[in-house]
């Protein structure tokens, strides 16, 4: 007879010792990001009040705020997300759904999965000489949020099919059988039921492009500004006014960046600072991003 | 075996329409049907014939060919890259060749319905899945909330439905999502209902609705059934079409095929020898 105390005896020290391991592993991750957050907290939370998110950088520590930075991180971030949105759930949809599967398609799913990976630092370089010189954008918020796009692009195709594929072919079917042309399935079922799982990869993407620096550098940010983009609503018609894409700007990251780099141990505070605006600005991102994909898997259940 | 099922095929097809042409009109003819999926032949020359407002099974085992028959009639592989269709599937009274290559299978698709296996409601409202096809069609305000209600009565499931109309179709029952996709398919007041294993997902109380309810639409339109069980093609149908390997091996009137069918293979598969 086999004995089974034995066998069960030592599997379960096996499972045992397994669950102490994977809880160490977690543990990591988690204490790493607290006492990030702990550390920031503890040197910038005494900057954080209102005339530090209302004032321009300054030479005196105490005086500088992070308005223009943070200004210009939400007006790039409008430039990438109108841009990066409709061109890459366009071209999601159209890989998925549209196009023939051959060497073709093949290679450029291969090649968009690579771009994935591509080092930020990358897409600065070819903003610089392509946006900046070529098309002579200048360094302007236009070329900042369009460099970012680029950077995110590949994130939201990939997010869009993902999303696309989770829809099954039997309401494809369903829909097709009813007599719906492809832009039709499209447009009332496929973009509406993988809604929750798109939005939710654009909001991821977004939230790394908020935090990306390098780019930003290489096309020529400012690190320094003080001066507000002209405002896009104006006073006389047409009360609309694109002229702040072509202002130039500064980000938080690369705020943070410049402060960090200055010796004066007031600026580092400033930088915690600015450095807590940034994640808790990326943290309500991703809030935002889990509070949708749960509501959407409420509703839809496949 | 093979061969001599083949021999035996022809014989009966022939015997077979010509019994049909006695008092009922036609619908749809399959005329010398072969299709593809790439290099491999899933129909092989199928020759039948569907008789108007008459429930039509098609029986066989597993991978015989019998939904991608069905599927011919809405042009539903066309959906999918390299499939090809040959021989003719002509409509009546307009005949109109189904999967002629200048046929547009969107307007097949307009007038065949399609019931498949697994009930696929829309992540919609219970109105608005109805509601799906009579919009692409062009219905709209009160019209289509008539024909919305009209559709769900004819499905036996107004009652159940009707206070919860908003509501998301998944809030049903298994059964009564797939009597909903019944009603969807209804709606658009179809020519052919073609119905795609509609009950093997469901338990047998859902099932005997659903064979109740195929048993009374066929008053205004013809039906297709493909059909895993036997008893299910005994109890709704008027004719049974047995298929084995992709070939149509016999046609006959259901009470002739059950009792006294004519075919070898045939009675070897009713009598559950195989599949």
């Amino acid at each position: 007879m086999t004995d089974f105390k034995h066998i069960i005896a030592k599997r379960k020290r096996q499972d045992f010792i397994f669950n102490i391991v994977g809880i160490l592993c977690t543990l990591v991750g988690i204490l790493t990001l607290g006492a990030l957050l702990a550390d920031l907290m503890i040197d910038g939370l005494v900057r954080i009040n209102w005339t530090f998110l209302t004032s321009f950088p300054s030479r005196f520590a105490e005086r500088a705020g992070i308005l223009s930075s943070w200004v210009g991180t939400l007006l790039i971030m409008i430039v990438t997300a109108s841009t990066a949105v409709p061109l890459g759930v366009a071209a999601g949809i159209y890989l998925e759904e549209y196009a023939r599967r051959n060497w073709l398609t093949n290679l450029i799913e291969i090649n968009i999965a690579n771009l994935a990976g591509v080092p930020s630092i990358i897409y600065g370089l070819m903003a610089l000489s392509l946006l900046v010189y070529q098309f002579r954008l200048g360094q302007t918020v236009l070329a900042g949020g369009l460099t970012l796009a680029f950077l995110i692009l590949p994130i939201v195709i990939v997010a869009t099919r993902e999303a696309l594929r989770t829809i099954p072919q039997g309401i494809r079917e369903a829909a097709y059988a009813l007599g719906s042309t492809k832009w039709q399935v499209v447009r009332h079922h496929l973009l509406p039921y993988s809604l929750g799982g798109t939005m939710t990869g654009i909001i991821i993407a977004l939230s790394r492009a908020i935090g990306e620096t390098a780019p930003l550098i290489t096309i020529g940010a400012m690190t320094f500004i003080a001066f507000l983009p002209p405002p896009p609503i104006t006073g006389e018609p047409p009360f609309v006014s694109f002229e702040w894409l072509t202002s130039p700007f500064s980000v938080l990251p690369i705020q943070m960046f410049n402060w960090v780099s200055r010796p004066d141990q007031d600026f580092v505070v400033n930088a915690a600072g600015a450095g807590l605006v940034l994640i808790f600005v990326t943290l309500l991102l991703n809030a935002i991003a889990i509070m949708i994909r749960y509501r959407v898997r409420k509703r839809i259940k496949w | 075996m093979k061969e001599f099922a083949r021999v035996q095929v022809n014989q009966e097809v022939t015997q077979a329409s010509r019994d049909d042409a006695g008092d009922v009109a036609v619908k749809c003819q399959v005329e010398d049907l072969s299709f593809y999926y790439g290099k491999l032949q899933a129909l092989k020359n199928i020759n039948m014939s569907f008789a108007a407002n008459q429930v039509t099974a098609i029986i066989g085992p597993s991978g015989c060919g019998k939904s991608t028959l069905v599927r011919c009639f809405n042009r539903i592989h066309d959906l999918y890259p390299e499939t090809r269709y040959e021989g003719k599937i002509t409509l009546q009274p307009s005949g109109i060749n189904l999967i002629g290559p200048e046929t547009d299978p969107l307007e097949m698709r307009m007038r065949m319905s399609m019931v498949f296996q697994k009930p696929n409601a829309f992540p919609k409202s219970v109105f608005e899945n109805v509601a799906f096809g009579l919009r692409l069609r062009n219905v709209n305000g009160k019209d289509l909330s008539e024909r919305v209600e009209k559709a769900l009565r004819s499905a036996a499931l107004w009652d159940e439905v009707k206070d919860r109309l908003r509501e998301s179709a998944y809030t049903l029952s298994g059964g009564q999502q797939q009597r909903l996709c019944i009603a969807r398919a209804l709606a658009t007041e179809p020519e052919m209902m073609l119905f795609d294993e509609p009950t093997s997902a469901l338990d047998p109380i859902a099932t005997g609705k659903i064979e109740n309810l195929i048993f009374e639409l066929k008053k205004n339109v013809t039906v297709v059934i493909v059909t895993h069980n036997m008893q299910q093609a005994a109890r709704i149908s008027d004719s049974t079409a047995f298929m084995y390997l992709g070939k149509l091996i016999e046609v006959a009137p259901t009470k002739t095929m059950f009792e006294n069918p004519s075919n070898k293979l045939t009675e070897e598969y009713i009598t559950g020898h195989f599949g």
